[in-house]
């Protein structure tokens, strides 16, 4: 073998831990005391010793991790189809087999993360040695392999060949066991590294990532000087905020995570199921024209999740439309307010019930100011201007028609900013009245009449009968793509509907 | 007594101080000048400033991270394990492929659901992007991108459009039309522009607006009308492979995880970096926050998944174990967050129990490596897509793609 470990070999290696980690393993494996048991194996006539059966890893690797079966014959053939492992007879497929196929571990010579690059040179050299000693020995895809070197580096043939016969001389001088043995692990190496067709190459990374680029360290007047000091400053910056932060007890912590699991379990269609069934296993999609953003009258679990949180009742546009409802009758008992004057772009919300109507209640001012300011922060950069001046006439500017309560500070900061508008301008405004609603009209929502009775009045879907006779599959009903809906209901945040 | 010789190549005018004297060659930001003696003596000295500053502050950086790691350490009085003793243990989970989707001719390396919830578009090596109704297993789209490695793609909010970026270090948005006459292709808009692969995309709450991630080291946010960069956010010290917008109510940070093994949590709108972890003792691969948004999981080359908390500003769990030695590529919890479940890179998929920090189950199906791993919007399934190509009949490779539920 020519070639030595390849320049990057440092940085590579870096990035493919799991070779270190299996080599790991393999060491442990041959450990005389806790590892696998070896045996001699008999072939022909040769006697080779320290070789292991494929049964033989499984049932270590079960002990030693505590694991399945399968998983063990799964990680026994990753080994082999590392090349880690190397079968003594017929070695031309890696992997695992579970009779008496003799297993040996390859030498360390071999191993992946020496990074040797397994240049053409040697391989060409590999190819005329199995060529010279048998005649038709090669494989379809080495013999094609084996040509297109041939021409490709016919130039050096001739020490291609030389090195061949030297090396198959040299290998004459071995006793039978020895030579057999090198041949085996040099075929596993090549198999590896030049993987016959339709076998996937355990080589293969995806694109080369670059572990240091901002922090490299350049020649001292260079030009990533600058770089590395700019980025250094930005981290002890960082790390000096993230010093000064508010930190919670960890205790506090976890225990909202219990609290959020075990909240959250029985809607959680993987742990809990779905009523009337999971669509991907029955094949029936009832399930999703139930919850669909728009569906009429909503589930029981989907009123529950409403008292979650605030958020999430403003997310679902049903539990949306309904806490407008809510907001409106507070105030005047009348029918809720009209949307903000379509302009371009129309709005993005769900359509209003009822039409026109006589002045609203502030409290609903309140959810139409923040749904405004949603769609200036999630908006176009163009439409930026525009929109905070239509927001700003219509809710904030003196004697405004839908004008909503801000404190004084917030105010003052908003006008401020006013006068360079950008996306951002709205932020503490809208917090503001956010906070309003979460912390004033939300608690009432969830005491009121109008939740009661829409929880009340909430589907619970009956469980689907199983079918007598599994194999008869029903026919999938497709659904129309929200990319072929009507322009005003199709830049709904939440998007299309599965209805059959 | 022996003089001080040096070559002099030239007798004239000094680029700093004008004055005629014997000029040496002298680099600064890789341009040649020629400075007379004194000049380059005071160079000289600069550049040595230059490199005091450079070695206190990377000093100053290291004491700072040892300063923080004490102060976190002091507030963490519990372990997630110990708390979920209460917790009852999960029973056995039964998931299996209930659809295979037959269509990409090489490596899948993305995809994303729509928020219909059964949508999905996914993304190879080959530069195909294909939009399918995962449902009935139709294809419903297919773009051929101009290069290869298309490693990032996502769905609109409004489902009528797609984002997908890769080896071109560009992230385009195409429209979704079902138009026979129109060519999507052509209608393709080319929003961001990195200067290194990119790695990760994201659309924000609305169709308007997009969250990149690229090898360039960088995350932007981009507006999708113009391609006007509206934020960029630097402090990854290598390139940055992933990244996942928070589901708070202010909707206004997100997390990303590189290649410097650092998780960074970001502000949208000022750019600054709020809370970095680094734990992790590789490669970041894909990072997802908990349902709550008071937490983040992320997967690494190093073979676990660790879980963050943000509150408490610390790692809370290590998911992990001995046989389990090859890198997690992608990860992604359940509705309730009781389960995440992870794809690795030894062609398996481990469920994990999120509060009690041991492995529920293990998934057989793919035959390389998972390369991304996303739960449907409303929870009832998951979608896994791999490097599988099994030659079944010859001369037609497929690749699947799988739904779990």
């Amino acid at each position: 073998m020519a070639a030595g470990p390849a320049s990057h070999g440092g940085l590579r290696r870096a990035q493919r831990p799991h070779l270190s980690k299996m080599e790991r393993m393999v060491v442990s494996m041959q450990d005389p005391d806790q590892g696998v048991k070896m045996r001699s194996q008999r072939l022909l006539i040769t006697v080779i010793p320290h070789a292991v059966t494929g049964n033989d890893i499984m049932e270590w690797l079960i002990h030693k991790y505590c694991i399945t079966e399968e998983e063990a014959l799964h990680l026994g053939t990753l080994l082999v189809r590392h090349g880690y492992l190397y079968p003594l007879r017929d070695p031309c497929h890696l992997e695992l087999r579970l009779d008496e196929t003799p297993y040996r571990f390859q030498t360390p010579y071999f191993w992946m993360s020496t990074l040797w690059p397994a240049a053409e040179l040697d391989y060409a050299i590999y190819l005329a040695k199995k060529n010279i000693r048998k005649r038709g020995g090669l494989f379809d895809h080495e013999k094609e392999h084996y040509d297109q070197l041939h021409r490709k580096i016919s130039h050096t043939w001739d020490l291609v060949v030389m090195q061949a016969r030297e090396q198959l001389w040299a290998a004459k001088q071995r006793r039978k066991g020895d030579r057999l043995v090198i041949a085996c692990q040099e075929q596993t190496y090549w198999l590896v590294n030049r993987p016959p067709p339709g076998v996937p190459s355990v080589l293969e990374q995806g694109p080369e990532r670059n572990s240091c680029t901002a922090g490299r360290v350049q020649m001292p007047t260079g030009p990533f000087q600058t770089k590395t000091v700019d980025f250094y400053r930005r981290e002890v910056e960082c790390l000096r905020k993230a010093l000064g932060r508010a930190r919670v007890k960890s205790s506090v912590c976890l225990e909202a995570y219990l609290k959020f699991s075990s909240q959250r379990g029985p809607h959680d269609p993987i742990m809990s199921g779905c009523l009337p069934s999971n669509p991907w296993v029955t094949d029936n999609d009832t399930y999703w024209a139930m919850n669909a953003p728009s569906a009429a009258v909503p589930t029981r679990l989907r009123v529950e999740q409403w008292a979650f949180s605030f958020r999430e009742l403003l997310e679902d546009p049903v539990g949306r439309a309904h806490f407008m409802d809510f907001l409106s009758k507070e105030f005047s008992g009348e029918k809720p307010p009209p949307r903000l004057p379509a302009r371009a772009p129309p709005p993005r919300f769900p359509p209003a019930w009822g039409g026109p109507d006589p002045v609203p209640g502030p409290p609903a001012e309140n959810l139409s100011f923040w749904e405004a300011c949603e769609e200036l922060r999630h908006g176009g950069q163009a439409q930026v201007p525009a929109l905070v001046d239509a927001v700003y006439q219509q809710f904030l500017a003196p004697g405004a028609a839908r004008w909503v309560n801000i404190d004084s500070r917030t105010m003052e900061r908003t006008l401020v900013g006013l006068g360079r508008p950008h996306r951002h301008v709205l932020d503490d405004a809208q917090l503001h009245i956010y906070m309003l609603m979460k912390k004033d009209s939300y608690p009432r929502f969830l005491k009121s009449d109008l939740y009661k009775d829409l929880l009340a009045e909430a589907v619970v879907p009956p469980k689907t009968k199983r079918r007598v006779f599994p194999f008869m599959r029903k026919p999938r009903h497709s659904s129309p793509s929200p990319a072929l809906l009507p322009a005003s209901a199709s830049r709904e945040p939440s998007g299309g509907d599965g209805e059959a | 007594m022996c003089d001080q010789t040096f070559l002099v190549n030239v007798f004239g005018s000094c680029d700093k101080c004008f004055k005629q004297r014997a000029l040496r060659p002298v680099f600064k930001k890789s341009q040649q000048l020629s400075y007379c003696s004194p000049c380059a003596e005071i160079m000289a000295t600069d550049g040595l400033h230059e490199n005091e500053t450079l070695a206190s502050l990377k000093s100053e950086a290291e004491s700072l991270k040892g300063k923080l790691e004490e102060e976190r350490a002091k507030l963490h009085d519990v372990e997630l394990h110990q708390v979920a003793e209460r917790v009852e243990a999960l029973g056995q989970f039964v998931m299996k492929t209930r659809r295979t989707l037959k269509g990409h001719g090489n490596k899948v390396l993305c995809m994303d659901w729509c928020k219909d919830k059964r949508r999905i578009v996914s993304s190879s090596q080959d530069g195909k992007v294909i939009v399918w109704d995962s449902f009935t297993t139709n294809k419903e789209h297919a773009v051929t991108m101009p290069c290869t490695w298309v490693m990032a793609c996502a769905y609109a909010p409004s489902g009528c459009a797609i984002a997908c970026g890769g080896l071109d270090n560009k992230c385009s948005v195409y429209p979704l039309t079902f138009d026979k006459n129109e060519n999507m292709a052509a209608k393709k808009k080319s929003v961001a522009m990195h200067t290194n692969y990119l790695s990760a995309c994201s659309f924000t709450n609305s169709d308007m607006q997009i969250l990149t991630a690229s090898g360039d080291g960088t995350c932007a946010l981009w507006d999708v009308e113009s391609g006007q960069l509206l934020q960029s956010f630097h402090g990854h010290g290598a390139d940055v492979l992933c990244l996942d917008l928070a589901p708070s109510e202010t909707g206004n940070t997100f997390v990303s995880g590189g290649c410097d093994k650092k998780a960074m949590v970001w502000d949208m709108r000022s750019g600054q970096c709020v809370q970095a972890f680094e734990t992790h003792e590789s490669d970041i691969n894909s990072v997802r926050y908990y349902p709550s948004g008071d937490a983040f999981a992320s997967g690494s080359d190093d073979a676990t998944c660790r879980l963050y908390d943000l509150r408490a500003d610390r790692e809370v769990a290590i998911y992990s174990k001995e046989s389990i030695i090859f890198g997690a590529s992608s990860v992604d919890f359940s509705l309730s967050g009781r389960l995440l479940f992870a794809g690795y890179n030894d062609y398996t998929i481990n469920v994990w129990d999120v509060l009690k920090g041991s492995r529920v189950s293990i998934l057989f199906g793919h035959e390389n490596r998972v390369s991304t791993l996303r739960v449907s919007p409303d929870g009832t399934a998951f979608c896994s897509g791999s490097w599988d190509h099994t030659l079944r009949t010859k001369n037609y490779l497929f690749v699947s793609l799988q739904v779990w539920a």
